[in-house]
């Protein structure tokens, strides 16, 4: 049996947790301290041989990115945090921020250090106004304890951190449509290569993380590569922090080896509400495609959900149960894709506009088979010829829910209308 | 008619205003290498004294940044959260992507458009509220959740979400479930993600009790993570001993007290 393993989210039950007073009873800055006896180099390494993997979706090992950046460049060199967590169902990085910022600041202390780099960008959405002041703050602490700024801890070492809150949209979490809205331009994504290790912000060469990935730095500077391999599976190694909702017992934040099972994250939960039963499921938020009961042993880590036909993405589990009508699960993310759809590319734009009409028409009961052929030749003409990661994302849980769940698609037409009742699903219209 | 003068600079702002402002976007561009990317702060910081983004606002940021309005305008345009009509001083947002719809927001959103006779992106007679049907907005565990000036407003019903724009209309104390003992109002809320902090962040829960419920099973449970490297040198402590070993019982986290478990929503607008 898999057991939790609370370490970023450790201290959250203290009431102080954001504060610096509260992270550093409970050891924090310890690590910083540790990284300062150390090459920067050594640190790249450390975290390489930890196994750390991008906690923000695409799993790429962190320490081989940051080994990505040229020896030397004549621009100065970034690390901006990706902090615009807004995958539908990705619920991880906003309250880790909100309890315990001060562990991302460290983190970001110790991964510009081993960088290099003497400027940090925290890129935050701004739809989150109480994590934005938490973070401000922490930041400001970490300034007036001397984390922060010329020759910190005596090191010689200088760093900046900014704060920077974004405007509203999903497009912004993809790393180069960060950049353009780090720069002050509408987030679009930019072509690869150049990858952002060579030229990413201003041109310089530029790390990009997830919050969570930084954030796990301070605890493998401290505790070891090892100890943090020590958990996971074999290639997914360390702890994730597992997000459960919707038609649970006890929704909430999970903080777990990788490899855990649904299965078993579900018993942690106290089960699918009372009375009813699982139906459908997505392991890392809606653009990863959708599992059912049959999926409820594999292990949550990005190789085994990967054989299974998903990806791991960020552990967003949205969990509904029978009474969820998957076309209009399905529609509503096809609705969220159009609406993010930064325009850039005619595949997304064109297509997710197409999927939003197609699905409002079928879910209404007004289609027939064909149809979900058209769909899948729309998908087809999406996937893999977008521009960036939203196109495919889009596709995921179109294509899946169609394999998955064809005859509810049928159902809807023969009945030329939903066979489902809304109320049912609610938070309050469960019971039964 | 407004702006546009022939010596190129915006006349719309008084000059008290106009002076703060330009102290301001110069606190703000010195931030960055580069001035251009203070742009999005400064597109909050004029919602911040306007409402919302006015002409007269675009023309101060291509002045200040020297760049064109076009350049501005096509920023403003790509991003929600840059509103280019008037928004109410509480601007109520329902979450209706997928998982907080299934969970409700649908119904809520419903029920309160008809409640409030106001659309989406659409402000009451009074100026009080203005809804908008959000996405994702990242408290998926809360499901549904609503926002009021992006403070969050978690595990709501149709009932709880009529009360509470109620009594925003009428000037009632509501309270975020994750946030500060006082609602700011859109042009303060405005002015913190344009990076100038309130003075709040010590207030209110450091977690809900959602978020909770992993570490509270695993301490039941007694379970953790496995210990560290063995022989791995530990560094000075940043900490005496002797010094604070347990949380202050009633702060900074304020709403926490007596037998209230940390977290507890306890005591707060529910």
């Amino acid at each position: 049996m898999t057991t939790l393993t609370p370490i970023l989210t450790r201290n959250w039950d203290q009431s102080d947790s954001f504060t610096r007073e509260g992270y550093e009873r409970e050891g924090g800055y310890r690590s910083l301290r540790t990284a300062f006896g150390m090459e920067p180099d050594a640190i790249v390494q450390a975290v390489k041989d930890s196994g750390l993997r991008g906690r923000g979706g695409a799993g790429f090992p962190t320490g081989m990115k940051w080994g990505f950046l040229p020896p030397s460049s004549p621009n100065p060199r970034y690390l901006v945090v990706n902090a615009d967590e807004s995958e539908p169902g990705t619920c991880k990085d906003i309250p880790l921020m909100m309890a315990n910022p001060h562990v991302l600041v460290e983190g970001v202390i110790i991964s510009s250090y081993a960088i290099r780099s003497n400027h940090a960008f925290i890129y935050v959405r701004g739809e989150v106004l109480h994590v934005i002041r938490r973070l401000q703050r922490a930041v400001a602490e970490a300034y007036e304890a001397g984390y922060l700024g010329k020759d910190i801890l005596g090191s010689g070492y200088d760093l900046d951190v900014v704060v920077h809150s974004g405007a509203g949209a999903y497009i912004c979490g993809e790393e180069t449509a960060l950049l353009d809205s780090l720069e002050g331009f509408r987030g679009q994504p930019r072509l690869k290569p150049p990858f952002p290790a060579v030229a990413g912000l201003y041109g310089g060469p530029t790390v990009i993380n997830n919050v969570e990935s930084i954030a796990s730095v301070p605890s493998i500077v401290g505790n070891g590569a090892d100890w943090f391999a020590s958990m996971g599976t074999e290639k997914s190694q360390g702890f994730g922090i597992f997000s459960l909702s919707g038609h649970v017992t006890r929704p909430g934040q999970y903080e777990a080896p990788l490899g855990i099972t649904l299965r078993e994250l579900l018993d942690m939960a106290g089960g699918i509400r009372e009375g009813h039963r699982l139906k459908f499921w997505t392991p890392g938020g809606s653009s990863t495609p959708i599992f059912t009961e049959e999926h409820l042993d594999v292990p949550l880590d990005f190789e085994s959900v990967g054989a299974a036909g998903s990806m791991l993405g960020t552990r967003a589990l949205q969990i509904f149960d029978e009474t969820t009508c998957v076309v209009r699960a399905v529609l509503r993310w096809s609705e969220f894709y159009a609406h993010e759809s930064c325009g850039k590319c005619t595949p997304c734009r064109e297509g997710t506009y197409w999927y939003k009409q197609m699905l409002k028409r079928l879910e209404a009961g007004q289609g027939a088979e064909e149809d979900l052929e058209t769909l899948l030749d729309l998908s087809d003409n999406i996937l893999g010829r977008s521009f960036c990661a939203l196109g495919d994302g889009a596709t995921s849980p179109v294509v899946s829910s169609i394999k998955l769940f064809r005859d509810e698609y049928l159902q809807h037409f023969e009945q030329g209308g939903c066979p489902f009742d809304p109320s049912k699903s609610t938070l309050w219209g469960g019971a039964k | 008619m407004t702006a546009n003068a022939a010596d190129g600079t915006s006349r719309a702002y008084e000059p008290d205003v106009r002076e703060r402002l330009e102290r301001d976007a110069k606190e703000i561009i010195a931030r960055y290498p580069k001035p251009r990317s203070a742009l999005l702060p400064m597109l909050h910081l004029v919602q911040s004294v306007d409402g919302h983004v006015t002409r007269e606002g675009i023309e101060f940021c291509a002045e200040q940044l020297g760049i064109t309005p076009a350049q501005v305008t096509g920023v403003v345009t790509f991003y929600t959260q840059y509103k280019q009509r008037p928004v109410g001083e509480y601007h109520v947002g329902v979450c209706i992507n997928t998982l907080c719809a299934v969970m409700g927001g649908d119904q809520i959103w419903d029920e309160l458009s008809e409640h409030t006779g106001v659309g989406h992106d659409e402000a009451t007679p009074d100026g009080k509220v203005s809804l908008e049907r959000i996405e994702c907005n990242a408290a998926c565990d809360f499901a549904p959740v609503m926002m009021v000036n992006w403070e969050f407003f978690d595990n709501m019903t149709p009932e709880k979400a009529k009360k509470l724009v109620d009594d925003l209309r009428s000037g009632e104390r509501v309270l975020p479930s994750r946030g500060p003992n006082t609602l700011a109002n859109w042009k303060d809320a405005s002015r913190v993600l344009a990076g100038f902090p309130d003075g709040l962040a010590h207030e209110g829960v450091q977690a809900g009790p959602e978020s909770l419920r992993g570490l509270e099973l695993a301490r039941e449970r007694g379970w953790e993570a496995p210990p560290a490297d063995a022989g791995r040198e530990r560094p000075q402590e940043p900490v005496k001993p002797g010094e604070v070993t347990d949380p202050p019982p009633n702060e900074p986290g304020k709403p926490i007290g007596g037998d209230v478990k940390p977290g507890s929503q306890e005591g707060r607008n529910q």
